[in-house]
């Protein structure tokens, strides 16, 4: 179980965890930035400050307690639907690969594809506003074309690490990946 | 390869015995499903595995034994299980054993036929056996194309234990050869309610069917086909959403089983949307028929029947004189004002005539309501569009007469430039006029277009009350259409019991130990609210914008009656 520091595609520090469970089994969890509290703190005072100006302009109440109310309603919705904690990729030969995004307020979103469906994985490059980054996909394989690619799944998307931390998950997954090659081949 | 062995939790606890299931060999995997208890004579063994093969046409044979001692490991034990390996001849033969309490299990495969003795990596997946049987995997695959190969793992194993329903009814405190563990054996699970309702639902399916029966015939009957009454019953939204529900109950009362999950799920959708419906109906009849409300309700229709038509005669004054600073043609602008305006006195005066009678005909209509509150909104919009008739009559006037011109302008301007419609060719070709042909046409061109203005100032506000008119009839189809469609059984039974809709599984890593096989848990991934929603929706007659933006701005412009909403189902114009 190793912890590495590595830096996102914005600059901000992330955590890669790698963890092998078996021969064919591994976890690899990035872990990013948790909610800064001096954020937080900004973004409130700044609602509050804005609702006062605009209760001392129009001398209702209900401006303020909107406020509160709305500030409460988009900071559960922040934490519940929008910021990611913890993305994981869990990689078991044979059975398939579990990808994870767990979020602030605890909750986790799960997918799982099977291994007949995927067809490698891969490192791409992409054009995101005006940067250009890459990324970690897993290509799907085709049910009508054999050399076929149906869908792209790109992986660690709110986290977006750097091609080093990348090319370290790349490589782990490879090792598993490989391991089905040679089964299939010496069979 | 890599062996994986799903083992259903519920059997964690189970005393020794051999293990039955299920060995996919494309997938390298073995679907355990129950324990079979010692005493056991094979041969009573072999003959029931092959009972429940030919029922269940799941291959269910012996895979393995289990091994579960509770004090020190018994040395006997363990080699006679290895000796059970050969009277069930089982190609590989799975062996778990447990001691005490401890939570890391041996696994170990005996190859009797291998040659190369390959250590094999043993994955072992724990998997709830209740939640799996009664869950259905989306996206379905329907049995058309259905392939061997194409299906996936997990379909394989979630079929594997649903089919096995008939292993499930036999338990080892029943008095039979075999004595088996499962998930039955934490206690028969049976709701005396559910007996009860599906004994109840036989004679009430059949009465229902014999009512709708009578009803279907007095609608489909030659007397309400004559032509006045057909028009409009096609005319009234009402009729269409009762001849929906009563499709909706015909699907409900069919005595038919549901073939396959979407069927069950459609049938329980649509009982439970009946069911909200006409609760909501009652809620709001007893709502209108207390205190009065229908009483009030009248005495409020007429005097805002009478402010619209007081509204529209300002309106028409307006236009009448000098409407924005725009100056109009008076003898045309009278003329129309003095047509509209009797128009709408003509309206009043029987609106005041049916004064006496609309509490009773509101109290009677109202009635209605206990069918539904889809029918109660959709009389509601029948309403109204009654009401704002003079408004429909006026737009089509208006829409008649600035159609009638604009046709006209365009074919006078072709013959001022000298060309011709040509209706055969359906083109414009070149034409000789004579010299009065001439003079005519331009005489009677100059005096269109000066006409034109007015004629469309008219024509533009009758055609926006009638949109007004038109929105707000589509706000209340659009809320009927969601009432209709939304599948309320599929929303509920995701927020109780979430394992029944799944999207997939998730595994979660159990801790390990050093030399034992892989533990995971395998746990059911329930489906989304979006995509359930979009799984089970209910198909409505739904009314949606017939034309696209681009072609209603071109009727609009040239004067072509707009008829914005389209039903589904009905004729193309």
């Amino acid at each position: 179980m190793a912890e590495r520091r590595y830096r996102s595609a914005s600059g901000a520090p992330l955590a890669l965890r790698c963890r092998q469970h078996s021969a064919s089994c591994r976890e690899l969890a990035v872990r990013c930035p948790r909610l800064q509290l001096r954020s937080l703190s900004a973004v409130t005072s700044a609602v509050w400050l804005a609702a006062y100006g605009l209760f001392v302009l129009c001398e209702n109440s209900v401006v303020l307690s909107a406020a509160i109310f709305l500030m409460l309603l988009g900071l559960i919705i922040y934490l519940h639907c929008v910021k990611i904690d913890q993305e994981s990729l869990l990689v078991i030969g044979s059975l398939g690969i579990q990808l994870t995004s767990s979020y602030a307020s605890g909750k986790e979103s799960t997918t799982f594809i099977e291994m007949s469906q995927v067809k490698d994985v891969v490192i791409n490059e992409a054009i995101h506003m005006q940067k250009v980054i890459y990324y970690l996909c897993i290509l799907l394989r085709d049910p009508q074309d054999p050399q076929g690619v149906s869908e792209v799944v790109p992986l660690f998307q709110s986290s977006k690490p750097r091609l080093d931390c990348l090319i370290e998950v790349y490589k782990s997954c490879h090792e598993i990946l490989d391991q089905r090659k040679t089964a299939s081949q010496s069979d | 390869m890599v062996l994986k062995v799903f083992f259903p939790s519920c059997c964690s606890s189970a005393e020794s015995g051999i293990l039955i299931g299920r060995w996919i060999s494309e997938q390298n995997s073995a679907v355990i499903l129950a324990v079979v208890h010692f005493p056991f004579i094979p041969v009573q063994v072999k003959h029931y595995l092959r009972e429940v093969q030919q029922v269940t046409k799941v291959s269910v044979s012996v895979l393995g034994s289990w091994n579960n001692s509770k004090q020190e490991k018994e040395e006997s034990l363990s080699e006679f299980l290895e000796d059970l390996g050969t009277i069930f001849s089982h190609e590989p033969w799975i062996q778990i054993s447990k001691e005490g309490d401890s939570k890391f299990w041996n696994c170990s495969t005996l190859q009797k036929q291998s040659d190369n003795h390959r250590e094999e990596e043993i994955i072992l997946v724990y998997y709830d056996q209740r939640k799996v049987m009664l869950s259905h995997l989306h996206p379905t695959l329907d049995t058309a194309d259905h392939r061997a190969e194409d299906a996936s793992k997990l379909s394989a194993i979630f079929n594997t234990v649903a089919d096995s329903k008939v292993l499930f009814m036999t338990d080892r405190y029943d008095d039979g050869p075999i004595k088996m563990t499962h998930w039955q054996s934490d206690g028969v699970e049976a709701s005396i309610i559910v007996e009860l309702m599906k004994q109840a639902s036989v004679p009430a399916c059949m009465l229902l069917t014999f009512l709708l029966s009578l009803v279907s015939g007095v609608c489909n009957s030659r007397v309400l086909k004559f032509w006045p009454l057909s028009f409009l019953w096609s005319k009234l939204s009402t009729c269409e959403q009762l001849g929906h529900r009563l499709q909706h109950l015909q699907v409900i009362s069919s005595s038919k089983k549901a073939q396959n999950q979407t069927q069950l799920m459609r049938k329980a959708n649509v009982f439970v949307s009946l069911l909200i419906d006409v609760a909501l109906g009652i809620l709001l009849m007893s709502w209108l028929y207390r205190k009065n409300q229908i009483g009030h309700l009248a005495d409020t229709l007429i005097p805002v029947a009478d402010h619209v038509a007081e509204e529209l005669q300002d309106l028409l004054q307006w236009l009448m004189g000098a409407p924005a600073g725009l100056k109009m043609n008076r003898a045309l602008d009278q003329v129309l004002g003095r047509f509209f305006l009797y128009h709408i006195h003509l309206w009043i005066s029987y609106i005041h005539l049916m004064s006496p009678f609309i509490e009773m005909i509101l109290w009677y209509v109202g009635l209605s309501a206990c069918l539904g509150l889809t029918v109660a909104l959709c009389i509601l919009s029948d309403i109204i569009a009654l009401l704002t008739f003079h408004i429909y009559c006026f737009y089509v006037y208006g829409a008649r007469l600035y159609c009638l011109k604009i046709y006209g302008l365009s074919s006078l301007w072709r013959l001022f430039r000298g060309k011709k419609w040509n209706v055969l060719r359906q083109r414009v070709d070149s034409c000789s006029y004579d010299l009065d042909q001439l003079f005519i046409g331009t005489l009677l061109f100059t005096i269109l277009l000066f006409l034109l203005p007015t004629t469309a100032l008219y024509y533009l506000v009758f055609t926006l009350l009638r949109l007004l008119v038109v929105i707000v009839q589509g706000l209340i189809h659009l809320l009927v259409d969601l009432i209709n469609s939304v599948p309320l059984y599929s929303i509920i039974l995701r927020f109780c019991r979430s394992y029944r809709l799944a999207a997939g599984v998730k595994f979660r890593v159990l801790e390990q130990q050093d030399g034992k096989p892989l533990r995971l848990l395998m746990q059911i991934n329930p489906l989304s609210y979006g995509n359930v929603v979009q799984t089970y929706r209910l198909p409505t007659y739904s009314c949606y914008p017939k034309d696209s933006w681009t072609s209603l701005c071109k009727k609009l412009f040239l004067g072509e009656l707009i008829y914005p909403w389209k039903h589904k189902g009905e004729k193309q114009e």
